[in-house]
């Protein structure tokens, strides 16, 4: 006897958005959250705009302490404990500072790329120059893949499994699938999901080199991500925080839990770097099995998908999404869902990205709307060959939202599918 | 330097790390790190930096692994000021 599973909690730091009323309504609006990013100019990078959350020092004073702050240098956890905080908060969970008691059927699956990368660069140095005594005691957790999920522990008092993921552009929405089964099983009673990313130039500086982000907008930045847009040009470095409460139907019904949506299921897969994957494009057979496996293990049909949220980055493998997309559920041109891509509006999160979009994908269910697309004024012929145009909504679309069928793609060529339903 | 100098040259930087705040506004000479202010003991290493810091010394290992309360670091601290 399996438990269902429901979202009772939502915590984001989104670059167009802190808190989850600010960051609804920017997705509503279609408001962006790229600027002109001067570090990155003096740097000289080619693409010098970015997506990154806007936080003030008093906002940041009543998440953290000032000894917690002392020589903290880490963007990541920073993002991760304030969407996750604000995630146990959201979903009318106490923050127990006095207990001796971990909550015993509470943990974290938090996800990151990398931990704390302005720490570990600020500690190399350190090291280098014969200071090592100087790096004090906070620089293992800082930088420790899985500072994010022990900072959160802390602070909630975790005492269920706590643990970081981490595989790339898909973190996001691997740590939500896999706290899903966790309590599906019946091994926790809730579980904060969700996953982080740094902000700055030394996470983004990797994608720079590769020459996968756009050089072509840095005079005019909120134009510059433009999934599914005939000039499309890379993506748009991004940066963040998402973070769910996941819990058993049973646990959020006895506390008159606010249900925001309902986790049918979902698949994990990869493409095992074959066939047409590779380390860093996707082998399309793959990503049509996990779309095809997510529907299965949700126990839903192709039609009843209302709407999609791709990965969807705004470069050349757009139009190969949509293509899977659409032979996995085979349905085309105006019988083709509704689909967005949340990164017109804060660019490509990496690690955030997968629980940052399905934040907005749940959102879209609890509210009955369709977030509008931005920047594809141009659609890509090859993708308007495929599917209607009507399909990729540039206006707030008020309708009913039953399914959305939320993926997520990343280097190593894995692939991560979601099935959420409106909780009725 | 006396040692009610010492005593007040050090307050601020343990108070910091100090879970026990109501412990801090009694410091004096016996008051121990860990027992009495409930400082993290991961933390003790930042007090020694803050200390070397403040009265411009350096602390060796022999020394930082028995700084565990007041007279122990008041007594490094005149120490090392004397040999600077």
């Amino acid at each position: 006897m399996h438990n269902r599973v429901v979202v009772t909690g939502l915590g984001v730091v989104a670059p167009n958005g802190v808190g989850l009323t600010a960051f609804t309504e920017a997705i509503k609006n279609g408001t962006s959250g790229i600027n002109h990013d001067p570090q990155l100019e003096q740097l000289q990078f080619s693409c010098q705009i970015a997506g990154k959350p806007e936080l003030s020092d008093e906002f940041i004073a009543q998440y953290f302490s000032p000894l917690e702050l002392r020589n903290f240098n880490s963007t990541g956890i920073l993002y991760g404990v304030i969407a996750g905080m604000d995630a146990w908060k959201n979903a009318g969970l106490n923050i127990n500072q006095d207990s001796d008691e971990p909550a015993w059927d509470s943990g974290t699956i938090f996800g990151t790329g990398t931990s704390g990368i302005d720490k570990f660069r600020e500690s190399i140095y350190k090291v280098d120059e014969l200071q090592l005594k100087k790096l004090g005691s906070t620089a293992v957790v800082q930088t420790m893949a899985s500072g994010i999920s022990a900072y959160l522990g802390g602070k909630l008092g975790l005492g269920n499994q706590t643990t970081t993921n981490s595989s790339a552009c898909i973190t996001g929405t691997e740590s939500i699938l896999m706290a899903y089964e966790r309590i599906k099983t019946g091994q926790a009673t809730k579980m904060l999901a969700g996953s982080t990313g740094d902000s700055g130039p030394y996470i983004w500086a990797g994608f720079d080199a590769m020459k996968v982000c756009t050089y072509k907008h840095n005079q005019s930045p909120m134009q510059g991500s433009r999934p599914m847009s005939a000039s499309a040009s890379g993506f748009v470095p991004g940066s963040g925080a998402g973070a769910l409460v996941l819990e058993s139907l049973d646990s959020a019904f006895k506390r008159g839990a606010t249900i925001y949506a309902e986790i049918l299921g979902g698949h994990i897969n990869s493409g095992g770097q074959r066939g047409s994957g590779t380390m860093t494009a996707p082998n399309s057979i793959a990503v049509q099995r996990c779309i095809k496996g997510a529907l299965q293990n949700a126990g839903i049909n192709a039609s009843e998908v209302d709407a999609i949220n791709g990965h969807l980055t705004a470069t050349a493998k757009d139009a190969t999404e949509i293509q899977n997309w659409s032979l996995a559920l085979d349905r085309k041109n105006k019988d083709f869902p509704y689909i967005n891509s949340l990164k017109s509006t804060i660019g490509h999160c990496l690690s955030a990205a997968g629980s940052i979009e399905c934040i907005a994908s749940i959102l879209q269910l609890h509210q009955d709307f369709i977030f509008p697309n931005i920047n594809c004024e141009d659609l890509n012929p090859e993708i308007t060959d495929i599917i209607d145009f009507n399909k990729i909504p540039q206006q707030l679309l008020n309708t009913n939202v039953n399914i959305v069928a939320k993926a997520s793609f990343g280097f190593g060529d894995v692939n991560a599918c979601i099935i959420l339903k409106k909780y009725t | 330097m006396d040692r009610a100098d010492l005593i007040e040259r050090l307050t601020p930087i343990i108070a910091t790390y100090a879970q026990d705040k109501d412990a801090v506004a009694s410091i004096n000479e016996t008051t121990d790190f860990i027992k009495d202010l409930r400082i993290n003991s991961a933390n003790l290493v930042d007090v020694i930096l803050d200390v070397e810091e403040e009265f411009d010394i350096e602390i060796d290992n022999l020394s930082m692994e028995r700084m565990l309360n007041v007279t122990a670091a008041i007594e490094i601290i005149e120490d090392k000021l004397k040999t600077k």
